[in-house]
């Protein structure tokens, strides 16, 4: 037998003829449909996306468009290579049928597939009081909308502009406020900015650059109500320490949920921590099973790591985006033993007043800390997470050419405290510190499966998402 | 077998092609013998290697071996000016590389280089103008009628230099840059002191010149220089000395090796030639790919390991010398498909020709400008140019390879 007849040919007919549907029509929906294309794949390719917009770049929205430096409707994403796509946008996908192999979308049609992309993404997180929410003033920053809102809101120059929570965005946010000369404040449930992704150490030195810019920074507090007045705009907001902070603009930067919801009930394993996925990003249905024809990619899948304990990673990373719907449009055209396993090492930068940051691995799982190079002080280092003694994550404050060599060590994993003299080693980088992330035994909002039946012939899973 | 390989690749006689000793040389990844320095060849651990915290550019971290015959000639040393970024770690590379780009490139100075395009073109128009005006078509050397003079002034005008004084610094630059040569054959005493003595005198000079743009400052970066006031507040006279001297050698013997072993292998590529001619565009793809194909530094002779590290499965022990073969790893085949072809299509073309991470060369997008403009330049307005000599005459210095004359002829130059 040829290697050629030890399969059906089924493969070759999907290629050739088959019909691939990519969910999501962003950074991830887009790379794998170019690479799809790259790939041979000469079927029929429908696109479908909730935006009116073909796939436009994120990164710029928080940084160059806030500033007036770019208009949002120029960040539409460089093409690869013509893709020949049916694009179906402005309408969201509302349903899936798994047995029948057929998208449900919002207006009603339904589109059949051979092979399903699933690449969603992520939304920003709604205030959670809806009325406040619409205020008018109060705004998240996800989206091309938003930024071009929060834009004109910042230009007409408020008085005040509040920034709900200092992660990444909520720090990139502020900044771009202090560099238009607003005056603004940024609360913090946490201790510190960034301290649920780079910990308190950097945390801390984070906290300072807000401080040293004018950012009005209140950390351990939590907003508690938002407040409009009578014409429906919001004025104040109230905190948990029992202060009222008068705003024009507020920003609700919160975080992400992934878009999971319109999978429901469709069997798939998806819910607010998105789809769960092997390592070749073929979806898990809620038995555990994994699925032949629907693959995910992007924010909203959920992929076990060789590097991290097979720990299930989803990454909201540019850089994870492309790199895992490249891997999944290569294995949707690949036979089993063609394919590739998805082993990006997680890395992701930000810039924020005026100090590029950028990572590799997974700082949250390091219980400590070493700078290895430069020093916190002068807000120019690199610095080395360190777990179980292991090297599992790096992060430098204007020092990125050296990430590189992190990075290598991740992937080899090499062993904290690392064992070798560096360039500009510092006093601060004499021993190992706590990495002081947040207690990490807070409730969780995952799904909950419940078994039920007598015998195993009629055991079912129910699946219950979470809140 | 390393030494030898080494001074056979040293030897002038291998300097018209060395690429049949790199490919010798990339059989061992990290070779070694004797008291010798650590050769790494291969691209991937070419690229680790300057990125690795743990490798230093300062000469002062290297463990003397005494006889080591090919080791860094530290011609510095003893004389008034202190090093320069190129041989500094951080944090003081740091500091003095980010105040030399205040007034050179993004963020504060964005529009430099790109501003320069027009002078750019300018003296290019000028050089191949007074090849026409010389009358002699059938033997032109491509190198002292435009290779050199044209990066030489830029880098002048750059700084800020009085154009009278440029005939001046030709002598002292090729003077330094030629004691960056580790030729095992040159006297190192004689060398060390003809050296010494240019770096004396163009201190000296640019002393003088920093004194007057103290008081008369202009909008060259000379005068940015010395009157530097940003968050890292202002370099010492010192400071401003050897940066400019870098400056000034750094920008002048790699630029002219690049557009020179660019027009020679454009000539030895005419359909290159060709393309170029109908399509100026192509000079960006081009130059990437001669950057790769013949870059202008072969390799970087100055690094030392601050720790035992390992690489390619060879320990190399603290305090050794260590080369890295740039344009060995440019020819990798782990890394480049057909890498021995010159290919101005190729697209994946991460090349090391201007080095990488934090030591990443300074002036490339200068470089890079220049040698687009040079090169599409030439091809536009020579009619049939052809080699005269092939391989040309190579300069003696084995790490920045170039021609030191390229006689070309052609039929006629376009207006």
């Amino acid at each position: 037998m040829t290697a050629a007849g030890t399969h059906d040919g089924a493969l070759e007919r999907l290629k050739r003829e088959g019909r691939i549907v990519v969910v999501g029509a962003s950074l991830a929906g887009l790379r794998a449909a170019e690479t799809m294309r790259e790939k041979g794949f000469a079927g029929s390719l429908t696109l479908i996306g909730d935006e009116p917009y073909e796939p436009y770049d994120r990164p710029p929205l928080s940084k160059q468009v806030l500033l007036g430096n770019a208009v949002a409707d120029h960040t539409a994403l460089p093409r690869r290579r013509a893709i020949d796509a049916d694009w179906r946008l402005g309408v969201p996908a509302t349903g899936l049928d798994m047995a029948a192999r057929r998208v449900k979308l919002g207006n009603g049609d339904e589109v059949e597939y051979d092979r399903l992309l699933i690449a969603t993404g992520v939304r920003a997180r709604p205030w959670p009081n809806p009325e406040e929410g619409a205020l008018k003033g109060v705004f998240v920053l996800r989206t091309r909308d938003d930024a071009e809102g929060l834009q004109r809101a910042l230009a007409a120059g408020p008085r005040r502009v509040l920034v709900i929570g200092a992660g990444f965005t909520g720090s990139e946010i502020a900044s771009a406020c202090r560099e238009r000369g607003l005056d603004v404040t940024v609360a913090e449930r946490g201790d510190a900015p960034l301290v649920g992704a780079l910990g308190g150490v950097i945390g801390a030195v984070a906290a300072e650059m807000h401080r040293e810019n004018g950012v009005d920074l209140r950390t351990g507090v939590m907003v508690t109500s938002l407040e409009g007045d009578p014409s429906g705009r919001v004025r104040a907001a109230h905190l948990s320490d029992g202060s009222t902070i008068e705003a024009e603009v507020v920003v609700v930067s919160l975080g992400a949920q992934r878009n999971t919801e319109w999978l429901a009930g469709s069997g798939l394993g998806a819910g607010p921590r998105g789809i769960a996925c092997d390592a070749g990003c073929r979806a898990f249905d809620i038995r555990g099973i994994v699925t032949d024809d629907i693959y995910v990619a992007g924010d909203v899948a959920r992929s076990p790591h060789a590097l991290f304990g097979y720990q299930f990673l989803s990454l909201e990373h540019w850089g994870n985006a492309v790199a895992q719907a490249d891997t999944a449009a290569h294995n949707m055209l690949s036979e089993s033993a063609d394919r590739r396993p998805h082993l990006w090492v997680p890395a992701f930068w930000s810039s924020q007043f005026g100090v590029n940051i950028k990572s590799v691995g997974v700082p949250p799982m390091g219980t400590e800390i070493l700078i290895t190079q430069g020093s916190l002080a002068e807000r120019r280092f690199a610095a080395a997470y360190g777990y179980q003694g292991r090297l599992i994550a790096a992060v430098t404050f204007d020092n990125c050419r050296w990430l590189p060599f992190y990075e290598q060590q991740i992937e080899a994993t090499a062993p904290f405290p690392p064992e070798f003299s560096t360039v500009d080693r510092r006093p601060d980088g004499a021993k190992p510190l706590p990495a002081d992330f947040p207690d990490p035994s807070v409730p969780t909002h995952g799904p909950t499966i419940t078994l039920s039946g007598y015998s195993p012939a009629d055991r079912k899973m129910t699946f219950t998402p979470g809140r | 077998m390393t030494q030898a390989l080494l001074r056979e690749i040293i030897d002038y006689a291998n300097r018209a092609n060395p690429y049949p000793l790199y490919e010798e040389l990339r059989k061992t990844p990290v070779s070694h013998d004797g008291d010798g320095p650590y050769v790494v060849s291969t691209y991937y651990e070419i690229h680790s290697l300057l990125h690795d915290p743990r490798i230093s550019s300062d000469a002062k971290n290297l463990k003397a071996t005494g006889d080591d015959l090919l080791g860094d000639q530290s011609d510095e040393e003893g004389t008034t000016l202190p090093p320069s970024f190129l041989k500094l770690d951080p944090p003081d590379h740091d500091r003095l590389r980010r105040m030399t780009n205040r007034p050179f490139g993004p963020p504060h100075a964005p529009h430099r280089v790109h501003d320069m395009r027009d002078e750019l073109g300018g003296l290019v128009t000028g050089l191949i103008d007074g090849i026409v005006e010389t009358g002699q078509l059938d033997r032109i050397d491509l190198v002292d009628q435009f290779a050199y003079p044209f990066p030489v002034s830029v880098i002048c005008r750059l700084l800020g230099i009085p154009r009278e004084d440029e005939p001046r610094f030709h002598v002292w630059a090729e003077t330094l840059a030629a004691s960056l040569d580790p030729d095992p054959d040159a006297d190192p005493t004689q060398r060390g002191q003809g050296s010494m003595d240019a770096r004396m005198e163009l201190g000296m000079y640019l002393a003088g010149l920093i004194e007057e743009r103290r008081k008369n400052p202009g909008d060259d970066m000379l005068s940015q220089l010395a009157t530097a006031d940003g968050p890292d507040g202002a370099m010492t006279t010192m400071e401003a000395l050897s940066t400019s001297a870098l400056l000034l050698i750094a920008g002048h013997e790699t630029t002219v090796n690049l557009i020179t072993n660019g027009m020679l292998t454009l000539l030895r590529h005419p359909e290159a030639l060709e393309r170029l001619r109908n399509d100026p565009d192509l000079a960006v793809p081009i130059v990437e790919e001669l950057l790769r194909y013949e870059p202008p530094v072969q390799l970087l002779p100055q690094r030392t390991t601050l720790s035992d590290i390992e690489v390619a499965g060879v320990t190399i022990p603290k305090g050794a010398s260590v080369w890295l073969m740039l344009a060995a790893g440019n020819r990798d085949p782990k890394r480049f498909e057909n890498p021995d072809r010159f290919d101005p299509d190729r697209k994946d073309i991460q090349h090391l020709g201007l080095g990488s991470g934090i030591h990443s060369c300074f002036g490339a997008p200068l470089a890079r400008q220049e040698a687009q403009l040079a090169l599409s330049e030439l091809a536009r307005r020579l009619e049939n140019p052809r080699l005269l000599e092939d391989p040309p005459q190579y300069r003696q210095n084995s790490v920045l390879r170039g021609p030191r004359h390229l006689p070309i002829a052609c039929d006629g130059i376009r207006p």
